[in-house]
């Protein structure tokens, strides 16, 4: 025994404190997380009841409501990131070194804002009065005024265009990196018989980035799933009418403001399954992926 | 053709990407050096007239923005700290140590690498309830310290350094506790410096945690604070933008201070949000 615990001692010095509070904090919560989604449970804890809470769920139209801007938003923003991301990268790649680190930092300084601030100023960019800054640019077209934040066919849009209109910075980077580690000889090869830069492109640069690409969907994706700060702030936590409800917003008011904890974890859960659902399907892409 | 001339219309749309990405920032700081008159004035003004401080002064007179942006300092500070120490520790034994159960530990940080935070949210409230430790300070950071990136990044890099270089000291009678304060720590600067860099923006930014956790005003980090500021000025923009510059500024100091690590630091550790 002590002979072990001379041989292997350090080690757990070395492990303990970190795995001790991954238990306690990550790994204990998980699992509770999940037995919770299966109970009745309320501020004055609860019972198991099975998948009733799931059940409530597909029944109630305010979930419906929250999964469905939340796979919306989620569609629309990400692929606009992601493609946002590749075009900015690519243009960005043939300039020089300095350039390239210039319009890097440029599209990186946005994103080290939080989520709360940034929607504080996009909540008064849409903003329904005539001095509110969107409407002012599209009056100068010929367009609105809308009533943006206001109104319940508008409110969701907003909330996406603010999500839209930022260039994803990190996604730039690494496409950048990946783009700067791509094998010379086949574009050589590709100019041998002619091929333009646009051609180029499309048919050497987009299939080789195929694995950022996907690295890149899997992230934003679960990240959009995540949405919250921008529904809470730029439309008071829903939106009229529920208009831009999301499963987080909607997790936070059930457990937090109306004490349905049992409930709310099921939300928790669902959310979850569809982190789950995506990352699997980015492995088998992977997995099917030609090395080059 | 010469080059710059080629590449002209792409500066220009990449510049043009550039205006639209920033104008919220812009927009933000403007907002909060002009006089109110101007801040609802129909059409807004995109280059000021005249700039004032007044909103700056309204700012820190009425409200506990400065307790706010202490408690944030400490709080993202004491969480980066430990885990600086923590994560270079378990990621030295996973990364060059054996010991029974190593696998089995490591798997079980990996399995729970995709879930989402909001599943923990609700049992982590509990835990910290059962603890006392609610509307404490302790109970924003302990949870802080439970996320693994870190051990990932710190194990990632290690693995990269000679491992004779630890025999070697070891033969010279260095302690195990040496070996890591003396050799594994001063060559793992570069990873603790990504390391600390993205805690550190990460708890800076962070939101949803402290606002389920703490219930005292006087206790919230700057986030949540702002976020209570939108719903009692809910029409004072001028007051509004002028708190959210300046829980903006340092997050920007640190990034023009830092550039070179955080733009590493998504090469090495992805995209984090």
């Amino acid at each position: 025994m002590t002979a072990a615990l001379r041989r292997y001692g350090w080690s757990y010095v070395f492990v303990l404190p970190t795995f001790a509070l991954f238990v306690v904090f990550t790994l204990l919560p998980v699992v509770q997380g999940l037995a919770l989604s299966l109970q009745n449970a309320r501020v004055t804890g609860g019972e198991f009841i099975g998948i009733a809470n799931f059940v409530t769920l597909a029944e109630d139209p305010v979930f419906r409501q929250a999964l469905g801007n939340t796979i919306l938003y989620t569609t629309v923003v990400v692929a606009a990131q992601v493609t946002l991301a590749l075009v900015v990268a690519s243009l960005i790649q043939p300039l020089g070194a300095r350039s390239r680190v210039f319009y890097r930092a440029l599209f990186y300084l946005p994103l080290v804002n939080s989520a709360i601030l940034v929607a504080i100023v996009w909540r008064w960019i849409f903003n329904a009065n005539p001095f509110g800054l969107a409407n002012t640019a599209l009056g100068t077209i010929g367009l609105g005024p809308f009533l943006w934040i206001g109104s319940s066919d508008q409110a969701l849009i907003a909330v996406i265009l603010s999500a839209v209109l930022t260039i994803p910075g990190g996604g730039v980077v690494l496409y950048s990196a990946a783009i700067g580690s791509l094998p010379r000889e086949l574009y050589e090869a590709a100019e041998v018989e002619g091929a333009g830069p646009f051609a180029k492109w499309w048919h050497i640069t987009v299939p080789l980035l195929k694995p950022t690409t996907l690295y890149l969907l899997v992230v934003y994706t679960i990240l959009a799933f995540q949405v919250f700060e921008r529904v809470y702030i730029m439309t008071n936590g829903g939106g009229p009418n529920n208009a831009t409800i999301t499963i987080v917003q909607l997790i936070y008011s059930t457990a937090f403001q109306f004490g349905r904890y049992g409930l709310a974890s099921a939300m928790a859960v669902v959310l979850f399954v569809m982190a789950i659902a995506v990352a699997v399907v980015q492995f088998r892409a992977l997995r099917s992926d030609v090395e080059y | 053709m010469s080059s710059i001339s080629r590449r002209l219309p792409v500066h220009v749309v990449l510049l043009l990407a550039g205006v639209v990405s920033l104008f919220p920032l812009y927009w933000l700081f403007l907002t909060s050096v002009s006089p109110t008159q101007y801040v609802v004035r129909v059409p807004p003004e995109v280059v000021p007239r005249e700039l004032t401080v007044a909103n700056y002064q309204r700012l820190f007179e009425t409200t506990p923005i400065v307790r706010w942006l202490v408690n944030t300092v400490v709080i993202a500070g004491v969480i980066t700290a430990f885990h600086l120490l923590f994560d270079s520790m378990a990621g030295y034994a996973f990364a060059k140590r054996r010991f029974p159960g190593k696998d089995a530990m490591f798997w079980l940080i990996v399995s729970t690498l995709t879930v989402p935070a909001q599943v923990t949210l609700i049992p982590v409230f509990f835990i910290l309830r059962t603890l006392g430790l609610l509307d404490t300070y302790p109970g924003v950071i302990l949870p802080g310290l439970a996320d693994v990136f870190g051990i990932f990044l710190m194990k990632q890099y290690i693995q990269t350094l000679p491992t004779d270089l630890l025999h070697a000291a070891r033969v010279d009678g260095a302690s195990e506790w040496q070996v890591y304060r003396r050799i594994i720590l001063p060559l793992s600067r570069p990873a603790l410096a990504v390391l600390a860099i993205f805690t550190f923006q990460r708890y800076w930014n962070a939101f949803i945690f402290p606002l389920v956790i703490l219930r005292d005003p006087a206790k919230y980090p700057v986030q949540v604070g702002l976020a209570t500021l939108q719903g009692e000025f809910n029409t004072d923009y001028g007051m509004l933008m002028t708190g959210a510059a300046v829980a903006a500024l340092p997050m920007i100091a640190v990034f023009f201070a830092f550039q070179r690590q955080f733009i590493e630091g998504i090469r090495i550790g992805g995209v984090k949000g």
